[in-house]
C-alpha cells in the first residue's frame, strides 16, 4: 500500500513506519474473523520480504557464504530479469531453470547469475555478423522504425562508420513526413560530407528512394543508405508504403534493399515484440540497431525477439554523435544486462 | 491480451470452485495472472509487487471468495485500483498569470516537440495565445522541426540563430511573450538522459531562471522497465507538475504510465494519440486503466462517437427516432461523420485488445471508402425514397446504381442494412448511457462480422487484392476475435 500512496517526498524504505502500524492494523477487526487477521499478517510480511530485499545491501550476497535457493531467492533472480526487459514469461523461464537446477541448494547468488548469463549468451550467440555487402555495386541500406528510435541518428552514425572503411556513402532523404525531417538528414550529410537525395515534403517517399538507388549506381557509389519516416508498427497504411519502397529498390537493384536495419530504442518495453514482428512482415529487416544503450535502460527486450524472430543485432547506439556506434557484442551486452543489479 | 488474463483468471479459479469452495491458494494463483498481465504490460516490477500486495488484500476478502463471478470481481478489483492509482481526470492547464510558461522535458525522442505544437494547438483552441520557443540546440534541424510546426499552426516560434545556451533562448523568449501577444509560452527543450549530469544541471538552470509555471514530462508510451528511473529523475530534479504520454495511437500497452505516476505522484494530463497536431486527448483513468490490462476503452469510444455527430443533428435524429422516422438520410448523415479519416482506427484502437489487433485487418481507407458509397448511393436517391425504401423498384434501383457508380446488389444490400438498423435505432430513443453503450457495441459488433455492413466492395484497379483464402482466414481470425470479445462482455 505504502509505495503508492506515500507522497513523494517520503519515497525512501522506512522503518519507523512499518513497524508501529503493524500493531494496530492486526487488531482492526475489519471482517472480524480470525482468518483475515492471519492473512494480513501474511501480506504484510509479503511486503516486507520485499523491502527488505530492496534494502539488501548487494555486497552482502558475495560476503555471505551462500543462500539456500527458496522462493526469496528465486524472487529475487526474477526482478533482476524482469527488469532488463527480457518479459516475463522468459524470466519465468530462466527462473524455473535456474530452480530446478539448484532447488534446495545452497549456492552464492552469483552462481545463479553466472549460469543465466551463459544461457543468455548463447541466445543472443551469433557468428559475427558485419554488413552482407552487394557482391557488386552499392550496398543498398533501408532503414525502419517506430517514431523517434533514433533512425535518423543511427544513419549518421552508419555514414561515418562505412566512411572510416573508406567507402563513398550516398544518403537518401525518404522521411518526407515529419517536420524538418529532411533538414536533419542534410544537416548529417553535410557534416559528414555526404551525398545526400531529397525529396519535396510530403513527397512519395518511395521515389525518393528511387532517385538515391539512381544517385548511388550513377556515382558508382560504395553505399546507399535510405532513411525513412517513423511508423507504428500497427499503421498499416504506412507499413504498406514500406513495402512499396522495398519493392522499388529490388526493381533498380535485384538484392536490393542488401539490408533492413530496424532501429530499436533500448527503452523500449515489450512493444519491442511487436516492432519486431510489424517491421519484418513489412519490410523484411535483416538487422536490429539497438540505440540509446548509452542510458540506465538495458534493451533486454532483445532477448525474446532473437529467440522468437532470430533477428541478429548488428550495431548498438551509445549516444547522439556520429562515433557514437558500436558492433553489438554478446558477451559485453549480457553483463551489462545482469552485471549492474549486483556490482 | 487481456483474454489471455480472464481466461487464465476464470480458469485459475474455476478448477478450484467445482471442488468446492474457492481457497486462498487458489486466488493466488488466480492473481499471480494479474501479476503477469502487469508486467506484459511494462509496468515496472516493484510497482506491481506493491500493486498486487494491495490488490491480494482485497481480493482475498470474504465477498471476492465466496462471489459467484469471483473472477469477474477480480478484475473489477484490480481496475478499480488502477483508476485510483492512476488519478483523477485532471487537464487543466490553470493559466492564470499574465504570461503563462509550460516547459516540456524528456529523453530523447519521446515526442516533446510534437507535443509542443499539439499543447498550442489546444491552448489556441481554448481562447488562450501560444507562443513556442526553440530551445532544443543539441539536436540537428530541432528548430527548424519547430518552426515548421509554427507555420502549420499559424502560431508564432521564438529561436535565436547560432545560439549555443538554451538557458538564454528561454529567458529571452519568454520576455518576448508581450510583443508577440502571447499569454502562453512554451518552451521545446532538448531531450537528454537523465543520467546525463550535465545536461540535467542546464535543465535545472532554465527552470530556475525562467521558473516555468508548469514544467511537463513527456514520456514514450512504448517505455518499458526504466520509466521508474528516468521518471525519478527528472522529478526529483524538476518538480514535476504533469506528465503526458504519447504514442498512444499503436499497440503499446503504456503501463510505464502507471510506473511513472507511482514515482512521482504528479498528475497525468494528455495521451498523445497520433502524429498529427490534433491527436493530444486529455488523459482518462479509467480508459487508461483498461488499456493497461487490456481491456480497451468502451467509453473512450462513446465519447469520440459523440464528438463527432454534431449535437444539433443529434437533438433532430432524437426527436425523429422518438417517432419511430429514421430515414435513410439520417443513416446517411450518421455515416457520413462516421467517414472521418483516421476515425475508424482512432476507434478501433481505443477498443485495445482483440479490437485493437482487428485494426491491422481493417483497412482505413477501405473502410471510409465504403462508407462513402453508401453515401453516395444514397444521394442518387430521391427523397420519396429515401423516406420510404420500399417504393424502391428493380427498374429504380437500377437507376440508383448507376447514378452512384454501382451495382445494382449493392443497392439491394444498403436498403437491408437500413431496414436491420431501423428498429436498432428508434429502440435506442431516449434511452440512457447504460443502453446507448449496449446499442453502440451490438452495432459495432455487427460492423465487426461485416465492416462494411453488407455493401459489397468493387474491385479496386490498384492494389493487391486478398485471395479468398485469405479472406477466409480473416473471417475466421475476425470471428474468433469477436467471439472472445462477446465472451469477455457477457
Ligand atoms: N542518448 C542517445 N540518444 C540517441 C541515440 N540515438 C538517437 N538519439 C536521440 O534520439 C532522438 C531521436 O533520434 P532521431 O534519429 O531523430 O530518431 P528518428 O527515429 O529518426 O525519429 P523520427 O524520424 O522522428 O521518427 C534524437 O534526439 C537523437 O539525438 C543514442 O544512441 N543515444
Ligand atoms: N505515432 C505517434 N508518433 C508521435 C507521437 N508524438 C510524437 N510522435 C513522433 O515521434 C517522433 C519524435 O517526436 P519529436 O516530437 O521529434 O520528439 P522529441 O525528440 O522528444 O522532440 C516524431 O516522428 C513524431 O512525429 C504520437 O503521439 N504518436
Ligand atoms: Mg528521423
Ligand atoms: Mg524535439
Amino acid at each position: 500500500m505504502a509505495l503508492f500512496r506515500r507522497s513523494k517526498k517520503q519515497t525512501t524504505p522506512n522503518d519507523g513506519e512499518a513497524t508501529p502500524t503493524e500493531p494496530t492494523q492486526q487488531r482492526t477487526p475489519d471482517d472480524s474473523t480470525a482468518d483475515s487477521g492471519s492473512l494480513w499478517t501474511r501480506v504484510r510480511q509479503g511486503l516486507k520480504k520485499t523491502r527488505d530485499v530492496l534494502r539488501t545491501d548487494i555486497r552482502d550476497i558475495f560476503k555471505s557464504e551462500g543462500q539456500l535457493v527458496d522462493e526469496e531467492f528465486l524472487n529475487r533472480l526474477f526482478a533482476i530479469l524482469v527488469k532488463t526487459d527480457m518479459g516475463a514469461r522468459p524470466a519465468a523461464e530462466i527462473r524455473d531453470n535456474i530452480e530446478s537446477k539448484f532447488s534446495g541448494r545452497v549456492i552464492e547468488f552469483e552462481e545463479a547469475l553466472a549460469e543465466i548469463r551463459n544461457h543468455l549468451k548463447d541466445i543472443l550467440a551469433q557468428p559475427p555478423q558485419p554488413v552482407r555487402f552487394a557482391d557488386s555495386g552499392p550496398t543498398v541500406i533501408l532503414v525502419v522504425g517506430v517514431n523517434g528510435s533514433g533512425k535518423t541518428t543511427s544513419i549518421a552514425k552508419l555514414t561515418n562508420y562505412f566512411q572510416s572503411q573508406g567507402k563513398k556513402v550516398v544518403l537518401g532523404a525518404a522521411d518526407t513526413f515529419r517536420a524538418a525531417a529532411v533538414e536533419q538528414l542534410i544537416i548529417w550529410s553535410e557534416r559528414l560530407g555526404a551525398e545526400i537525395v531529397t525529396g519535396e515534403a510530403n513527397s512519395d517517399p518511395a521515389s525518393v528512394a528511387h532517385r538515391t538507388v539512381a544517385t548511388a549506381l550513377e556515382q558508382n557509389a560504395d553505399i546507399c543508405i535510405v532513411d525513412t519516416a517513423g511508423r507504428l508498427q500497427t499503421q498499416t497504411n504506412l507499413m504498406k508504403q514500406l513495402e512499396k519502397i522495398f519493392r522499388v529498390m529490388s526493381k533498380q537493384i535485384p538484392d536490393a534493399p542488401h539490408e533492413v536495419f530496424l532501429v530499436l530504442d533500448a527503452t523500449a518495453g515489450q512493444n519491442g515484440v511487436s516492432q519486431a514482428k510489424g517491421f519484418s512482415e513489412a519490410a523484411n529487416c535483416t538487422g536490429i540497431i539497438l540505440s540509446k544503450l548509452d542510458g540506465t535502460a538495458k534493451g533486454g527486450v532483445i532477448i525474446p525477439i532473437r529467440q522468437e524472430f532470430e533477428i541478429p543485432v548488428l550495431f548498438v547506439g551509445q549516444g547522439e554523435q556520429a562515433e557514437d556506434l558500436a558492433q553489438f557484442d554478446a558477451d559485453a551486452f549480457v553483463s551489462g544486462l545482469i552485471e549492474e543489479e549486483v556490482s | 491480451m487481456f483474454d489471455r488474463l480472464s481466461e487464465g483468471l476464470q480458469g485459475a479459479i474455476k478448477s478450484l470452485s467445482g471442488k468446492g469452495r474457492l481457497t486462498e491458494a487458489n486466488m493466488r494463483e488466480g492473481l499471480k495472472q494479474v501479476e503477469q498481465s502487469l508486467l506484459e504490460a511494462d509496468v515496472s516490477y516493484d510497482v506491481v509487487q506493491s500493486f498486487m500486495a494491495n490488490v491480494t488484500e482485497q481480493a482475498l476478502g470474504e465477498k471476492v471468495l465466496l462471489s459467484l463471478d469471483p473472477s469477474e470481481q477480480v478484475i473489477g478489483i484490480v481496475r478499480d485500483e488502477l483508476v485510483e492509482i492512476l488519478g483523477k481526470e485532471d487537464s487543466a492547464l490553470s493559466l492564470d498569470h499574465d504570461v503563462n510558461v509550460i516547459m516540456l522535458c524528456g529523453l530523447q525522442g519521446s515526442g516533446k516537440t510534437t507535443t509542443t505544437g499539439k499543447l498550442a494547438r489546444l491552448i489556441r483552441e481554448s481562447g488562450g495565445k501560444p507562443m513556442l520557443v526553440a530551445a532544443d540546440l543539441q539536436r540537428a534541424a530541432a528548430v527548424q522541426q519547430l518552426h515548421v510546426l509554427g507555420e502549420q499552426l499559424g502560431i508564432p516560434v521564438y529561436s535565436e540563430a547560432d545560439s549555443t545556451d538554451p538557458v538564454k533562448v528561454c529567458q529571452n523568449g519568454v520576455k518576448k511573450a508581450k510583443e508577440n501577444d502571447a499569454n502562453v509560452v512554451i518552451l521545446d527543450t532538448a531531450g537528454r538522459l537523465a543520467i546525463d549530469e550535465e545536461l540535467m544541471a542546464q535543465l535545472v538552470n532554465i527552470d530556475r531562471k525562467v521558473q516555468p509555471h508548469q514544467v511537463f514530462l513527456v514520456v514514450d508510451g512504448m517505455t518499458g522497465q526504466d520509466a521508474v528511473n528516468s521518471a525519478k529523475a527528472f522529478n526529483e530534479a524538476l518538480e514535476l507538475d504533469g506528465v503526458i504520454m504519447t504514442k498512444l495511437d499503436g499497440d503499446a500497452r503504456g503501463g510505464a504510465l502507471l510506473s511513472v505516476k507511482s514515482v512521482t505522484g504528479v498528475p497525468i494530463k494528455f495521451i498523445g494519440t497520433g502524429e498529427h497536431l490534433d491527436s493530444l486527448e486529455p488523459f482518462r483513468p479509467e480508459g487508461m486503466a483498461g488499456r493497461i490490462l487490456g481491456l480497451g476503452d468502451i467509453l473512450g469510444l462513446v465519447d469520440v462517437a459523440r464528438q463527432v455527430v454534431d449535437e444539433k443533428q443529434q437533438a433532430e435524429l432524437e426527436e425523429k427516432l422518438q417517432k419511430g422516422k429514421f430515414t435513410l438520410d439520417d443513416f446517411k448523415n450518421q455515416l457520413a461523420s462516421m467517414a472521418q479519416p483516421g476515425l475508424v482506427k482512432r476507434m478501433l484502437g481505443m477498443l485495445g485488445g482483440p479490437m485493437a489487433q482487428m485494426n491491422q485487418m481493417l483497412e482505413d481507407e477501405e473502410t471510409e471508402g465504403g462508407i462513402r458509397r453508401t453515401v453516395g448511393i444514397i444521394n442518387s436517391m430521391t427523397l420519396e425514397e429515401r423516406r420510404d425504401p420500399t417504393v424502391i423498384s428493380g427498374s429504380r434501383r437500377n437507376r440508383i446504381a448507376q447514378g452512384a457508380g454501382v451495382q445494382g446488389n449493392e443497392v439491394t444490400q444498403l436498403i437491408k442494412q437500413y431496414e436491420q438498423m431501423k428498429p436498432m435505432m428508434e429502440g435506442m430513443a431516449g434511452k440512457g448511457m447504460r443502453e446507448r453503450l449496449k446499442a453502440v457495441r451490438d452495432l459495432h459488433d455487427s460492423a465487426m462480422t461485416n465492416p462494411l455492413g453488407g455493401v459489397q466492395r468493387t474491385k479496386k484497379s490498384t492494389g493487391t487484392r486478398l485471395s479468398s483464402k485469405d479472406k477466409r482466414n480473416n473471417r475466421k481470425e475476425r470471428e474468433k476475435l469477436l467471439k472472445q470479445t462477446r465472451r469477455r462482455r457477457r
